[in-house]
C-alpha cells in the first residue's frame, strides 16, 4: 500500500497548540503542503502574529520571525525589500490584521508589497478570551458583547478582503472557508495561487480564511463548522474577489 | 484496499474525522495519549475507501491514509 495522505515536509512535527477542533490547524497544514509542493520551504520566511497562532514558528520547517501584535506585514515588507529573492508570508488572525494592524494591511496593499498574507478570521479575539473584534458579526455574542453586537454602540463588522481588493497594489484577493472537505481543497488552491503570485513578483496577495473558534463560540467543533457556514459565509464576500489578468494567466 | 492510521500523539479527540467519514470508519478509542486526549481509532476497516476526507478535515494532521 502507498501513502496517499500524510504529514508534509513543511511541518516540523511539533503538535499544534490549538484547542481541539480549531481550524487554525487545517490552514497551517495547507500552507505547509503548498510550501512543499512549490519546493520553497528553504527560501521561505514566515512572520507570525500575536494571537492563538503566535507560536506558528514552532510548527513549520521554514524560517520564521515573530511580530508584535498587528505588525507582521510591516516586518514582512521589510524582509522582502531587503531580501527580494526570499518568499515572505504573514499568518494573522482577524484581530491582528483587521483590528490593531489595519493600517499595515491597507498600506501593504496600496504599495503593492510583494508578500503573501493569510488572514484567519474567527470573528473574535481568540487568544485573549473571545472579545469582540472588528470582524464580529452583527448580533454576535462575545465576552464583551454579552447581549450580541449592537451596531448602534459598536459599529459594523469590517470585511477586510473587500477593502483590500479595491486597492490597485493588491493583485490577488480571495475569501475562502475550511468548513467542508471541498472548501478545504478550494482554500489550498487559493493559498497556492497567492504564493505563485509572489513567485512571479506580481504584487500583494491576500487570502482570508473563515475559521472556527469552538472554545470561545461555546460550540462543539462540528457545530462550529455549521455556525460558520450559516452565519459567517452569508455575511462575508466569498470567492476570488480580485485576480488581475496577469494573475489569471499564471 | 485502503487503510487509515491515526498518529495518536497528535489526536485531540475533536471527532471531526468521525463526523465526515461516509463509511463509519473511525471511533473514539479507549486509550488516552500523553496529553490526556482519548484518541480516535479505525473501525469497520474493511469499509475504508481511502477517500482521505477524514485526513482533510483533521485539524491536527493526525491521520495518514494508505491505498
Ligand atoms: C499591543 C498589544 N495589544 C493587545 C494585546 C493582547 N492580545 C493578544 S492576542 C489578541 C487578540 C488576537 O486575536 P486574533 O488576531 O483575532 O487571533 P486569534 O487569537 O483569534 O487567532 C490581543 C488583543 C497584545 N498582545 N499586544
Ligand atoms: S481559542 Fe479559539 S482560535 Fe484560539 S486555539 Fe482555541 S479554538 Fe482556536
Ligand atoms: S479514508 Fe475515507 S473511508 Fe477511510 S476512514 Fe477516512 S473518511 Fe473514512
Ligand atoms: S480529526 Fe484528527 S484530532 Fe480530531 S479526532 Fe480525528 S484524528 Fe483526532
Amino acid at each position: 500500500m502507498e501513502k496517499v495522505f500524510g504529514r508534509s515536509k513543511g511541518l516540523s512535527g511539533t503538535p499544534f497548540s490549538f484547542c481541539p477542533g480549531c481550524t487554525h490547524g487545517i490552514i497551517m497544514r495547507l500552507i505547509a503542503e503548498v510550501l512543499e509542493e512549490l519546493d520553497i520551504i528553504e527560501e521561505t520566511i514566515g512572520v507570525s502574529p500575536v494571537g492563538c497562532s503566535g507560536f506558528c514558528q514552532d510548527f513549520f520547517t521554514c524560517d520564521f520571525v515573530s511580530g508584535a501584535h498587528g505588525r507582521a506585514q510591516a516586518i514582512g515588507n521589510g524582509i522582502k525589500r531587503a531580501l527580494p529573492d526570499k518568499i515572505v508570508f504573514t499568518y494573522q488572525g482577524d484581530g491582528d490584521i483587521a483590528g490593531i494592524g489595519t493600517q499595515h494591511a491597507i498600506h501593504t496593499a496600496a504599495r503593492g508589497e510583494k508578500i503573501t498574507s493569510i488572514m484567519v478570521n474567527n470573528a473574535l479575539y481568540g487568544m485573549t478570551g473571545g472579545q469582540m473584534a472588528p470582524t464580529t458579526l452583527k448580533g454576535m455574542k462575545t465576552t464583551t458583547t454579552p447581549y450580541g453586537r449592537e451596531v448602534e454602540v459598536y459599529g459594523y463588522p469590517i470585511d477586510l478582503p473587500k477593502i483590500i481588493a479595491a486597492l490597485d497594489g493588491a493583485v490577488y484577493v480571495a475569501s475562502v472557508s475550511v468548513d467542508t472537505p471541498k472548501n478545504v481543497l478550494q482554500t489550498k488552491k487559493a493559498i497556492k495561487k497567492a504564493f505563485r503570485v509572489q513567485q512571479a513578483g506580481l504584487g500583494f496577495a491576500l487570502v482570508s480564511v473563515l475559521s472556527t473558534c469552538p472554545t470561545n463560540w461555546g460550540l462543539s467543533p462540528q457545530e462550529s463548522l455549521k455556525w460558520l457556514r450559516e452565519n459567517m459565509m452569508p455575511f462575508y464576500a466569498m470567492g476570488e474577489l480580485k485576480a488581475t489578468e496577469e494573475v489569471k494567466n499564471l | 484496499m485502503a487503510k487509515v492510521k491515526v498518529l495518536s500523539q497528535y489526536c485531540k479527540c475533536c471527532q471531526l474525522c468521525i463526523e465526515v467519514c461516509p463509511q463509519g470508519g473511525l471511533k473514539v478509542g479507549d486509550k488516552t495519549n500523553a496529553r490526556g486526549y482519548n484518541t480516535v481509532v479505525p473501525v469497520n476497516e474493511e469499509k475504508c475507501t481511502g477517500c482521505t476526507l477524514c485526513a482533510i478535515m483533521c485539524p491536527d494532521v493526525a491521520i495518514e491514509v494508505y491505498k
